[in-house]
């Protein structure tokens, strides 16, 4: 008679690490680990002798010393005497003016364009395909170089704006004109655009560490409260729709509360515009747009809206006939068809490639140095990498910085996107 | 008495109305089908006017010989009168060279040439895996292209006939055995390398050994220790070849056996071949590495999942600008004293890398579709880690991301352009600011641009049919 014996004690034997698949994940994470330390010593320890044999220290301080060199478009003071920091704060700013510019420059186009595509009008459908498969199959770089060249070598000189006296007589008109009502003037040197100015501006407080215009830091006040005023209009109507089931009308107090406080502080302020003006040998007042900034923002948008526009054609195309047909069934009209239906639907299928796209942009405004746009790259990868010839610094604080702005920015998207998915309960 | 009448044949349908045939039906319905669709049609037709009388009298006006845009403009003005526009195609004429070669010694040119036409050859059983007739055809296009391009950069009587041993093994290879094939595509490679480079050929000979010694060590190893552990001793018994034995031996036998093609500075490449060159180079080594980084992704392993995450989201964090300067400044500093490695090379890791990184998340998402009963299967059928993903997972995951693996492959072709700010000789910017800095042709720029567009378009946007087509292919649902 067979007699079941007790289960073998299990010895420990080394072999088990690697047979069994109770160990086996461990030894294999062990290994791994002690690899990539080692790798990583190796990267160090290479890095460290190479800096030695260099003469080289790892130190940030080359950030406080001056700068010296000029950067064309700052939008915060700036001078070659500022320090590197100082050019790194500009590029910066300038690296996140193209890309806001550019994001929503390219959504809107990317949009339109992608709605329009769907469009059961055969001709302007294949203008819009031709456009995205265009703009996708080349590269970005191309459109940056071509509208920078297009720009500053086929757009007049500012003297073929002059109207000499002799042309005056003769009835005759100048060579260019101003475009937009006279107030912007494109020529080779650059775009001038209107600036605004106040006579009664409300000057800027010093903080010590920086300074704060006060007349912006107004607008952004009067804006930001109309903006709340608003939403609790809104709010208030809702609450009334849910008790009486009558939603009152509030699109004049809407109106009314978002632009009426900001009218009357630009003419408390004295708001008017500066117009360019020719004098002498180039056009004066108002703001020199340089043509670098122009061309690496309408390339980056009209490049970026070609994906874009994919996107929102396959967000709509995801949202399957039933749903309009039953919105009609409803006896909802197509307007509010599109706002109520399909594209609270279409939004969550479209949100997250779009965050992907948006990074993009960001990352892809680092080919301003083909213009030599000066960003982030251009002034602390650039020039201030070559003058102070810290390349290991430099370079790790800029993928800092652009991994930085690279997860704000999908942790914002990402915070948006969980506002329109699909509240599971 | 009858009075009822009724007709006994049929009437003859009437035509319908004109509005609702023909071409007045298709306008009236694509076109003019309510007020807003009108406007539109009308919008786009001014558009389409506007557009095509500004390029089409400069496409009729084009000149194809001339020395300088100055004498193109000249002969636009002679033939089309004062004030019209013309493109002057002259310039790529005079300079395509430099567009496909970039300084690479023209005497030389038969040997891209012969490279990218077995590269061509190479592809055909990745694309076309198993299907005879269209192996067939693509040789048979390789055989003419070979013959035509070939005899026009004047290559060698060697080279003929090595082109047609190659050719004809392949033919044979197909009508055989279309798999054999694959075994070409493994040493293309090492070819294309000592075609492109030259060079003793004793280096891609060796250097491809240490692949066999890889091949070696994991067949006598299996059978005891298993797959895992084999497999590591045999990339380790490789990387220890290439480390140690690959000089060595190939100075050796160079000493003995010489032989070989005279060797090409990296500084010569430019233009098309140098943006192929990276690209199919980049594109064939991201797609392994970014299958392992998005398995690693998966893992359940903390450590591995941890640094397969860390690295996918720092690479996709950072533009590739910055990548590829670090290509060119940083290396310098990770590696020990005195090593410097090839530019074109460092700037092909870098890019593998960040395309790869790119590349697992689109594998990813594909893994993340699967459903869990295919994962559960897969283990219910006693497969081990490896064999479930080759045979179960990985088919399935890779054939719902082929869309996105392919238009992150066009992404990274499109960025082969940016090798220019590394002082590399992109078509785009380093080979057009070269012609463009040239006296004669100063103040072209549509031209070149077009150029070099055209070409990058075809090749995108072939490869996006490509991917509609493989799609087509694998589909197995049902319809």
């Amino acid at each position: 008679m067979a007699v079941a014996s007790d289960v073998p004690k299990e010895s420990f034997r080394l072999s088990m690490l690697i047979y069994d698949t109770r160990y086996r994940s461990v030894t294999i994470q062990v290994f791994v680990l002690i690899l990539f330390a080692l790798f990583l010593a190796w990267l160090l320890n290479n890095t460290a002798n190479n800096l030695a044999t260099r003469g080289k220290e790892f130190n940030f301080g080359f950030l406080w010393q001056r700068a010296g060199y000029d950067i064309g478009q700052a939008l915060i003071p700036y001078t070659n005497d500022s320090t590197h920091f100082r050019a790194l704060l500009v590029g910066l700013i300038n690296t996140l003016v193209v890309a806001i510019i550019g994001c929503v420059l390219a959504t809107v186009i990317g949009v339109v364009v992608g709605v329009l595509r769907l469009s059961k009008n055969w001709l302007v459908a294949g203008l819009m395909t031709v456009y995205v498969e265009m703009f996708r199959n080349v590269p970005l770089l191309l459109w940056i170089l071509l509208s920078y060249v297009i720009l500053s070598e086929t757009t007049p000189q500012p003297r073929d704006f002059r109207v000499t006296d002799e042309m005056a007589a003769a009835g005759e008109a100048p060579a260019a004109s101003m475009i937009l009502w006279d107030s912007v003037a494109v020529t080779n040197r650059g775009t001038n655009i209107p600036s605004p100015l106040f006579d009664r501006g409300l000057g800027s407080a010093d903080l010590g560490f920086m300074s704060v215009n006060l007349t912006t830091l107004a607008y952004i006040l009067v804006i930001a409260g109309s903006v709340w005023v608003n939403r609790r209009i809104l709010a208030s109507a809702r609450a009334q729709q849910e008790a009486t089931g009558d939603r009152p009308v509030t699109w004049w107090k809407s109106i009314l509360v978002l632009f009426g406080p900001v009218i009357a502080l630009s003419v408390a302020l004295g708001l008017h515009l500066e117009i360019p003006e020719l004098r002498g040998f180039n056009f004066q007042g108002g703001i020199l747009v340089a043509h670098s900034f122009t061309a690496l923002v309408i390339a980056l948008a009209l490049y970026t809206a070609a994906f874009i526009a994919e996107i929102v054609r396959a967000g709509i195309l995801a949202i399957s006939r039933g749903q309009s047909e039953a919105a009609f069934a409803l006896g909802l009209r197509p307007g509010r068809t599109m706002n109520l239906i399909i594209l609270p639907q279409a939004l969550r299928v479209i949100i997250p490639p779009l965050i992907s796209q948006y990074l993009n942009l960001t990352k892809n405004t680092s080919l301003g140095i083909a213009v030599s746009y000066l960003d982030l790259r251009g002034t602390l990868g650039g020039i201030t990498l070559n003058q102070t010839g810290r390349e290991l610094e430099c370079m790790l604080l800029m993928m800092l910085i652009y991994l930085t702005i690279s997860l704000i920015i999908s942790a914002l998207m990402n915070f948006y996107n969980s506002t329109v998915q699909i509240k599971a309960r | 008495m009858d009075k009822h009448f009724a007709r006994t044949e049929m009437l003859p349908p009437l035509a319908p109305p004109v509005t609702e045939r023909g071409v007045v039906k298709w306008l009236r319905e694509n076109l003019f089908s309510g007020p807003f669709n009108t406007i539109l049609t009308l919008v786009a037709l001014v558009v389409i006017y506007k557009l095509v009388s500004a390029a089409l009298p400069w496409w009729l006006n084009s000149v194809w010989t001339a020395e300088s845009l100055s004498q193109c403009r000249e002969i636009v003005a002679a033939t089309a009168g004062e004030g019209a526009s013309g493109a002057c195609w002259a310039m790529i004429r005079e300079r395509w060279h430099q567009f496909i070669f970039g300084f690479y010694p023209p005497d030389l040119w038969w040997r891209p040439v012969l490279a990218f036409g077995l590269l061509i050859a190479a592809l055909g059983p990745v694309l076309y895996s198993g299907q005879k007739r269209s192996l067939t055809i693509l040789l048979g296009i390789v055989a003419a292209y070979l013959v035509v391009t070939l005899s026009l950069t004047g290559a060698p009587t060697g080279a003929f006939v090595a082109a047609a041993v190659v050719v004809v093994a392949l033919f044979a290879a197909v009508q055989v055995a279309p798999g054999r094939m694959l075994l070409f595509t493994a040493i293309y490679p090492a070819l294309c390398f000592w075609l492109l480079w030259g060079g003793s050929i004793w280096t891609p000979v060796v250097a491809m050994l240490g692949f066999v010694v890889m091949g070696v060590v994991y067949m006598a190893l299996v059978g005891r220790f298993g797959p895992t552990a084999s497999a590591i001793a045999g990339v380790v018994a490789a990387v220890l070849w290439w480390l140690f034995l690959d000089i060595p031996i190939t100075q050796a036998l160079a000493d003995m056996i010489g032989g070989g093609l005279r060797s090409v500075e990296s500084d010569e490449f430019g233009g098309f071949l140098l943006a192929i060159t990276i690209g199919v180079t980049a594109i064939s080594f991201s797609l392994p590495i970014g299958i392992l980084l998005a398995l690693g992704r998966q893992s359940d392993m903390l450590i591995v999942k941890t640094l397969c995450v860390g690295f996918i989201e720092f690479i996709r964090g950072v533009p590739l600008i910055t990548l590829l300067f670090t290509a060119s400044l940083l290396l310098q500093y990770f590696l020990p004293p005195g090593t410097n490695f090839d530019i074109i090379l460092r700037v092909i890791i870098l890019v593998t890398l960040f395309a790869a990184a790119y590349l697992a998340e689109v594998i990813r998402g594909g893994l993340a579709a699967l459903p869990r009963g295919q994962y559960e299967a897969a283990d219910a059928l006693g497969l081990d880690y490896w064999r479930a993903q080759r045979l179960i997972i990985l088919p399935q995951a890779l054939k719902i991301s082929i869309p996105a693996i392919v238009s992150t492959f066009i992404g990274l072709f499109k960025d082969t352009t940016l090798v220019a700010f590394v002082g590399l000789m992109d078509p785009l910017k380093g080979v057009t600011q070269i012609v463009r800095a040239d006296i004669n042709w100063k103040g072209i720029y549509w031209e070149p641009y077009i150029f070099v567009g055209a070409i990058f378009f075809v090749i995108c946007f072939g490869m996006s049919r490509y991917s509609m087509y493989l799609e087509r292919k694998l589909k197995t649902d049902h319809r």
